[in-house]
């Protein structure tokens, strides 16, 4: 086990190491520079604003200077658009997105997988068809749609919920709700696919045959071997889930960290744009580690270690 | 299955009540609240770049710093280009007859929000902090106005020795075209691109051992060239600043005096002190946390930030709030109506507009195109359209056909037929632009720009492309937005209809259509500018030959000789007509085609008093008053 988790935590640096070069290099092959404005900047100020930034360093120096920096400081540099620290934006907004991406996955394993299992069990009845038919609206629903029907449907008109903001204990409801919608609806058609597989297993046969009570059998057999499909899936959707999202932080003003990836695009800010994106990568990393020594306590067929002998 | 399911719901569905009933407060808004508390909760559409006035340079930052910070003059509330008392309470050029010397008396009383006096010394370190060029400021020019600002911001060392040197062989002014650098442009191993007046003292010796490293034009003499090199050299030897080479305009006779000596007569100078860029800083914090030309320190930290405004910082969360609340140290605090503004960056416009219909906001930043139509329908007591200084207009690459031809460019420009697409596409009021320079003040609006296909067709024939025949494909660069391209769409239909001309659309995101249109890779370019402060020449000056938003490559010397002329003109009216004359002319040649002059839609909550209609929008806060509007929001 320490083994497996070493290797892959090896596995995951050289993977962060590919994406800060990918990262990198795209960020420089974009066109305009973070100078670039309408204003009538000089081209003295832009030469000061380089060297202030360190930009004014040949490519080589500055792809080897800027993860040097990360590890000897913990300096991710300094936002050229915002004006401060990467390190600091990342450190103010990921609370922001941890706490509506842990809502947004309640919501997504609280609808999506109790739809699944209630499909499975009732597979292709009117119940089954009719779950699995809002299952896949939620799916293709985008949440700029969603986000605004719930903001005029449900904020306008519940007292104590408002359209957007940040700040009381009840803002993230909505927001969440919103982004794990997409994910329920996933987790209900894996959860039904996954349980289904099991339920028509011989050793279910057997604790039927036994007399164990059905819904004893469905939960305590049936879900540990069904969740499996849904626990790989829930890693990566988990990490995409708390390191935010674009469109459901703008549509509902929440400060988190979704709207950095695009506004640092777009401003050409590459010390941020890395610095989230390598945030990112590190988030899928160890969320992806930690679903697969899930699935292995779920699985004994695949429990690490053993599986490769 | 069943005692799952529904026990479990019939459990959530308990909680979920008790929660919504423990958040749900009895129909009063957050505005009524605020409004109450006297705090003015206002859009203002993304987090600040920061609070350094110095270091800003968006609208956005400047509604903050507005609040925290406060000029010699103070904007009227109501009337346009009215200047009232700020830190100065008098202000008045040496010799009224040629206002290039201005005097300032400042209050006696006035005081940073930390209670240390504020003196004439912290506008003159405030002036140098902004136009040091370590500091690199966006918008350091605003203070060009200023006696020796520019050569100092621009770092021009050779300049600043050789100027008054009487044994220098030739004079300067012969050397005045010669490209010292930076060039961004120029081969990477000269020392072009970093420019000759920013050679460290080892690079100056490494040319003086290799001249060749400088691409001289030939008119320099060599003689000449080792002079500049050598005297260069032994001043970046010396450790000296090149302040101490200049003569700086600003001077503090006494600690409540300010005397400010520009390079031309300005009679509107109060106007132009109203921008930020203008302010003071107060100098014993900034340097309690760095030096002067030190970018990132911590002195506008929430903790540290000292300003001399109607309000102080009261909290901070990054993408999520700024709140500001009254500033007791202020001059004028007992005549402050509001105790605070918290100001919201919400970038979606939709979102904006439903928080203001959920009662979240007083004020909108802005109002969504799509919703002007809705919201003048339901709430049009709070719509507001109001004129804004500013112009739409398309940019002619006039280096290319077919726009190298003026009387191809006057056709473009009188086939656009500006109400349709105002009426029909952009929906929000816009009112035709007949020039470049907003109706304002006592300035004679331009009405050169009409829509008159059959004369543009007349043109366009003259010019040899009767019908649009032999018109090449004409490239239309425009930005990203859904908006940029329902316009692009509309003048591409209309150019076709009119002229024959065929369009192509090119959509880019911000940076990338910036940078093309300032490489001069475009054909047409939708472009459109704000004005600085209340005054013609913050449209005109910018298409000078060199001005660095020209980007057309129209120039013209006679243009540039008006705007000189009307430079050193003290009367005002004789100088608007220079002006104008200026601008008849640019639009005789028609670099550009404008399109619309900008309005603004917002949504104002009626408790907010006080808030009248400015062309810069840049409403003084300290007036406002926030009542409870008893017909407001009963729907």
């Amino acid at each position: 086990m320490f083994r497996f988790i070493l290797g892959r935590l090896l596995q995951g640096l050289l993977v962060l190491f590919a994406l800060y070069t990918i990262t990198f290099f795209l960020a420089k092959a974009m066109p305009g520079e973070p100078f670039t404005t309408e204003k009538n900047v000089s081209e003295t100020t832009k030469q000061y604003l380089r060297k202030l930034y360190g930009l004014d360093k040949p490519l080589p120096a500055q792809y080897i200077i800027y993860p040097s920096k990360i590890i000897t400081d913990r300096d991710f540099g300094v936002s050229t658009s915002k004006g401060r620290p990467v390190r600091d934006i990342i450190a103010q907004s990921f609370p922001v997105s941890l706490i509506l991406g842990l809502g947004a996955m309640s919501f997504a394993i609280g609808i999506g997988i109790p739809i699944g299992i209630i499909s499975a069990v009732r597979k292709n009845s009117w119940v089954d068809w009719s779950l699995m038919a809002v299952a896949m609206v939620g799916i293709c629903v985008p949440a700029f749609t969603i986000g605004p029907l719930l903001q005029i449907l449900i904020a306008a008109n519940v007292p104590g919920l408002k359209v957007a903001g940040w700040g009381n204990p009840l803002d993230f409801l909505l927001p969440a709700f919103t982004l794990g919608l997409v994910s329920a609806a996933y987790l209900a058609r894996l959860t039904r696919g996954g349980v289904l597989e099991i339920l028509s297993q011989d050793f279910i046969r057997t604790a039927h045959a036994k007399g164990l009570s059905p819904t004893r059998v469905i939960l305590k057999h049936g879900l540990r071997g069904g969740l499996l499909p849904s626990v790989a899936y829930l890693g990566p959707a988990f990490a995409a889930m708390i390191s935010g999202s674009f469109i459901v932080e703008t549509i509902f003003q929440v400060p988190g960290m979704g709207q950095h990836f695009v506004n640092a695009a777009i401003s050409r800010d590459e010390f941020l744009l890395m610095g989230v994106a390598l945030f990112f990568g590190f988030l899928i990393i160890m969320m992806n580690l930690i679903s697969d020594i899930l699935t292995g306590i779920l699985d004994p067929r695949v429990r690490i270690g053993k599986a490769a002998q | 299955m069943s005692y799952i399911s529904k026990k479990t719901v019939k459990k959530h569905l308990f909680g979920i009540l008790i929660i919504f009933s423990l958040g749900g407060c009895g129909g009063e808004t957050a505005v009524d609240q605020a409004t109450r508390d006297g705090i003015l909760i206002i859009g203002n559409t993304s987090e600040p770049k920061g609070l350094d006035p110095h270091i800003v340079s968006g609208v956005l930052e400047s509604n903050i710093i507005g609040s925290l910070f406060e000029g010699l003059v103070v904007q009227h509330p109501s009337q346009e280009g009215v200047a009232l008392p700020g830190v100065a309470e008098k202000w008045y050029p040496s010799n009224p007859d040629r206002p290039d010397e201005w005097i300032f008396e400042l209050r006696k009383d006035a005081k940073w929000s930390d209670g240390e006096p504020l003196t004439a010394e912290d506008f003159l370190f405030a002036f140098r902090r902004i136009l040091t060029p370590e500091l690199a400021s966006d918008y350091a020019f605003m203070l060009f106005y200023i006696r020796d600002a520019e050569p100092f911001h621009k770092s021009q060392r050779a300049y600043l020795i050789f100027r008054n040197d009487e044994s220098f062989p030739v004079k300067w002014e012969s050397l005045k075209k010669v490209d010292f650098g930076p060039n961004e442009k120029a081969d990477k191993k000269t020392f072009n691109r970093k420019g000759l007046d920013h050679l460290t003292a080892k690079e100056l010796e490494t040319l003086q051992a290799t001249p060749s490293h400088f691409n001289w034009p030939e008119s320099v003499a060599v003689e000449i060239r080792e002079l500049i090199v050598s005297k260069s050299l032994e001043f970046a030897k010396s450790g000296r600043d090149l302040w101490e080479l200049i003569n700086f305009g600003a001077t503090a006779p006494n600690a409540h005096t300010l005397k400010v000596k520009l390079n031309a007569p300005l009679p509107f100078l109060a106007e132009i002190t109203k921008h930020y860029t203008w302010f003071p800083v107060p100098k014993h914090v900034v340097l309690e946390h760095g030096t002067i030309g030190e970018r990132f320190t911590d002195w506008t930290k929430p903790a540290n930030l000292v300003g001399n405004g109607a309000f102080k910082l009261k909290s901070w969360r990054f993408n999520d709030h700024i709140e500001v609340e009254r500033n007791p140290n202020y001059w004028d605090a007992d005549n402050v109506g509001i105790n605070g503004i918290r100001y919201l960056p919400i970038s979606n416009l939709f979102t904006e507009d439903r928080m203001f219909y959920d009662g979240l906001l007083h004020i909108t930043y802005t109002l969504a195109p799509e919703l002007i139509e809705y919201s003048r329908t339901h709430y049009p007591e709070f719509v507001r359209n109001e004129l804004y200084l500013g112009t739409y207009f398309i940019r002619t690459n006039v280096t290319r056909e077919p726009f190298t031809d003026p009387r191809v460019r006057l056709a473009f420009s009188m086939a656009l037929d500006q109400e349709a697409i105002i009426d029909n596409v952009l929906q929000g009021g816009q009112k035709p632009a007949g020039g470049l320079v907003p109706p304002f003040g006592g300035y004679p609006t331009s009405s050169a720009v009409k829509f008159d296909p059959v004369a543009a067709q007349k043109l366009l024939a003259e010019a040899g492309y009767p019908g649009g025949k032999g018109l090449p494909d004409i490239e239309f660069l425009t930005t990203d937005k859904e908006s940029s391209k329902a316009t692009a769409e509309a003048m591409q239909a209309i150019w076709k209809k009119h002229l024959g001309a065929n369009i192509k659309i090119k959509q880019m995101e911000w940076t990338s259509y910036i940078t093309n249109m300032f490489d001069k890779n475009y054909d047409l370019a939708a472009g459109g500018w704000i004005g600085d402060y209340m005054d013609p020449l913050t449209f005109l000056d910018m298409w000078m030959k060199d001005a660095g938003n020209n980007r057309t490559g129209w120039s013209s010397e006679t243009f540039e000789k008006l705007l000189a002329e009307a430079g050193q003109t003290s009367d005002p009216q004789a100088r608007y007509a220079l002006l104008a004359k200026a601008e008849s002319l640019f639009l005789n040649e028609r670099p550009i085609l404008p399109l619309y002059w900008y309005t603004r839609n917002y949504l104002i909550h009626p408790d907010v008093k006080g808030w009248d209609p400015l062309l810069l929008d840049n409403h003084p806060y300290k007036f406002l008053k926030l009542q409870r509007d008893t017909g407001a929001m009963e729907n």
